[in-house]
């Protein structure tokens, strides 16, 4: 701690984002990953085909399979195809069995035959990740919303520390080691602020009933749920009436829909009690129809004889401001350019993480280059920001190459796509403290320049979908995926070979004034 | 940094764990009062003050965090967040008296 507001405000900001930036910069990349879950999903399960959308004839398809594999169900799922996700599934919960007892198919939307996938958590495992962080409930979820607000914490400070943020932002002077660093991080943090307060304090917002319950406890005491059926209006099971009656065929309840709501979208259909006298049928709202997230509500069909039972309410203005933070952040409601965008801005995000990390080191290690030795400290942090780094890239790549590499027909596959991230990932840890630092980064940032640029090879290999096909043929989820592979090997690749060089050493170039003064620059804004 | 730190004093080192003790818990106190205050006086249905509450309780937890490492002392930072939650805690004591 130093005298002074600023100084105060810099050492908080060099310290929280140490002891959080390991965790922020894994929370960061399989956020921003999660940008394009769907299509991660896709590629990870590249036997659901694509086909031309025709929502009735899936519509007619879901309904006959589920009438004929789960007539009893207390309510069937059906999810229909999306340019983001070409696969149909149907899903019903068993009878008496719990929340556990919930099946899930995927059909072929052109044929409604089963589709034998193979079994992935895709996408979703870096979804689940990115919160939860594979910890038991609620502890990653408290774990994650507290370095989100470490990151908001680091972004003030870093603001109130960082005095000439207009002049600094045009700055940028590359290959002159620890200046460069540091100017890269400003620039990147100036440049996407905005999303970076957006994304962080967002994430408060988005798990605030959990970490911030006090209010809920004072209004509704125990009773919580209470305050969400006032928030999102009760969820009002219908009681089966025990007479049979044939459901509606539901391409005419889409039909009936699509008139009440023109231009909506919808997510999930829902069918409680079909082939009862008292069947209804939901068409829940879709997560990205509008840029604030509505929880609840949905078009309801008596699914007997076709009335609408309830129109979406309006919400009060805290509720919109709430679910538009929610919207913003998982960013349904962006387009392939939107969306894009967004990745992008995560990267940065990430990108901003990882050069605070580097900085910290750098600047602690050019006053031990002339010993040649450094202490412990300093060797432990070198060790786990490239763990942290490097090896999670790895620990990625290890992921997909299970995807495809797997038998599909092992027992618990899922799981061990997950245990091989995992693996590669503590392995990656081991390498890094084994070796000298920059041969450490370069040998690891090699390995996933290989197994990242390498991944669209596989794909063409294992499946035949690569990319000489998926161009073609229009797959732009399939396609995209291995692209950015691609891309991101290059990337890694490009990170390699710089670490593979000695360091360049400016210090010893520049005449004795400047480097004092630019020392004290970095002095003055760093630590 | 132990080569730097060493020189460093143990009270040096417990007053920023003091800080940082007063920061995580202390500032978490005064939010969850700053919460429960806007949720019970804000003239809004039940539902809506409540979430009006939590979403601007993290900008109480930020200032109260900031603080706890700008002020002089860590008595100094432990006063500033335990006085205001003292104060948010005898309102909201009162209001929810009144309310039921």
């Amino acid at each position: 701690m130093k005298e002074g507001f600023r100084q105060a405000m810099a050492w908080l900001h060099t310290w929280t984002g140490l002891i959080f930036g390991w965790l922020l910069f894994a929370i960061f990349l399989t956020g921003t990953m999660s940008y394009f879950k769907e299509e991660i999903n896709h590629w990870a399960q590249p036997e659901v085909p694509v086909r031309a959308h025709d929502p009735l004839a899936s519509l007619t398809l879901a309904q006959n399979y589920l009438q004929e594999h789960a007539p009893n169900a207390g309510s069937w799922f059906i999810r229909l195809p999306e340019a983001r996700e070409p696969g149909l599934s149907v899903g019903w919960r068993v009878e008496g069995a719990g929340r556990r007892g919930f099946i899930e198919k995927n059909l072929d939307p052109a044929t409604g035959a089963e589709v034998q996938a193979r079994e992935t958590r895709g996408g979703d495992f870096f979804y689940r990740f990115h919160f939860q962080l594979e910890m038991p409930h609620p502890w990653g979820r408290w774990l994650s919303t507290f370095a989100a607000f470490i990151m908001l914490l680091g972004l003030v400070t870093g603001i109130i520390t960082h005095k000439k943020i207009f002049k600094e932002f045009f700055t940028f002077r590359p290959g002159k080691g620890q200046r460069s660093w540091l100017d890269g991080h400003n620039a990147i943090g100036v440049l996407v602020l905005p999303f970076h307060l957006m994304i962080s304090y967002s994430s408060l917002v988005i798990f605030m009933s959990l970490v911030m319950p006090a209010s809920i406890i004072a209004s509704y005491g125990d009773n919580t749920r209470a305050y969400f059926n006032d928030l999102f209006g009760a969820s009002e099971e219908v009681k089966v009436a025990g007479v049979a009656a044939p459901l509606l065929p539901l391409p005419a309840l889409y039909q009936a829909f699509q008139e009440q709501a023109p231009g909506s979208r919808h997510g999930w259909i829902e069918v409680q009690n079909p082939g009862d006298q008292n069947a209804r049928v939901r068409f829940s709202r879709h997560g990205g129809d509008g840029i604030a997230y509505q929880r609840g509500g949905g078009w309801v069909f008596d699914g007997v004889n076709g009335t609408l039972q309830n129109d979406s309410k309006t919400e009060a203005v805290p509720v919109v401001i709430a679910g538009g933070m929610y919207g913003l952040h998982m960013g349904m409601f962006a387009g392939p350019w939107l969306r894009w965008l967004y990745f992008f801005f995560g990267v940065a995000g990430t990108a901003v993480i990882g050069t605070g990390l580097v900085l910290w080191l750098g600047k602690r290690q050019l006053k031990h280059a002339k010993s040649g030795t450094q202490p412990f400290e300093l060797r432990l942090v070198e060790v786990l920001n490239i763990a942290s780094m490097s090896g999670l890239l790895l620990g990625v790549a290890a992921f997909f190459w299970a995807n495809r590499l797997l038998p599909v027909g092992l027992e618990g596959r899922a799981g061990w796509e997950v245990n091989s991230f995992f693996l590669l990932w503590t392995l990656s840890l081991m390498h890094a403290m084994l070796r000298p630092g920059r041969r450490a980064w370069a040998e690891q940032l090699g390995l996933a320049a290989l197994l990242w640029a390498g991944l669209p090879l596989l794909n063409q290999l294992s499946t035949g979908q690569g990319l000489i096909h998926s161009i073609p043929a229009g797959d732009w989820a399939m396609a995209g995926f291995d692209l950015t592979a691609l891309g991101c090997g290059l990337f890694f690749a490009w990170g390699a070979r710089k670490m593979w060089r000695p360091p360049v050493l400016v210090a010893k170039r520049a005449p004795k004034a400047a480097k004092a003064a630019s020392a004290n620059l970095i002095e003055s804004e760093v630590s | 940094m132990k080569s730097k730190a060493a020189g460093l004093p143990l009270s040096y080192r417990l007053a920023v764990t003091s800080r940082c003790l007063a920061a995580v818990f202390g500032g978490y106190l005064l939010a969850a009062m700053a919460s429960v205050c806007i949720t019970l006086l804000a003239p809004m249905p039940k539902a809506e003050a409540v979430v009006s509450g939590m979403m601007l309780s993290f900008l109480f937890y930020l200032v109260a965090f900031l603080w706890c490492f700008a002020s002089r002392s860590a008595w100094q930072a432990w006063l500033g967040v335990l006085l205001p939650s003292l104060v948010l805690g005898v309102i909201n004591g009162l209001a929810y008296w009144m309310k039921n």
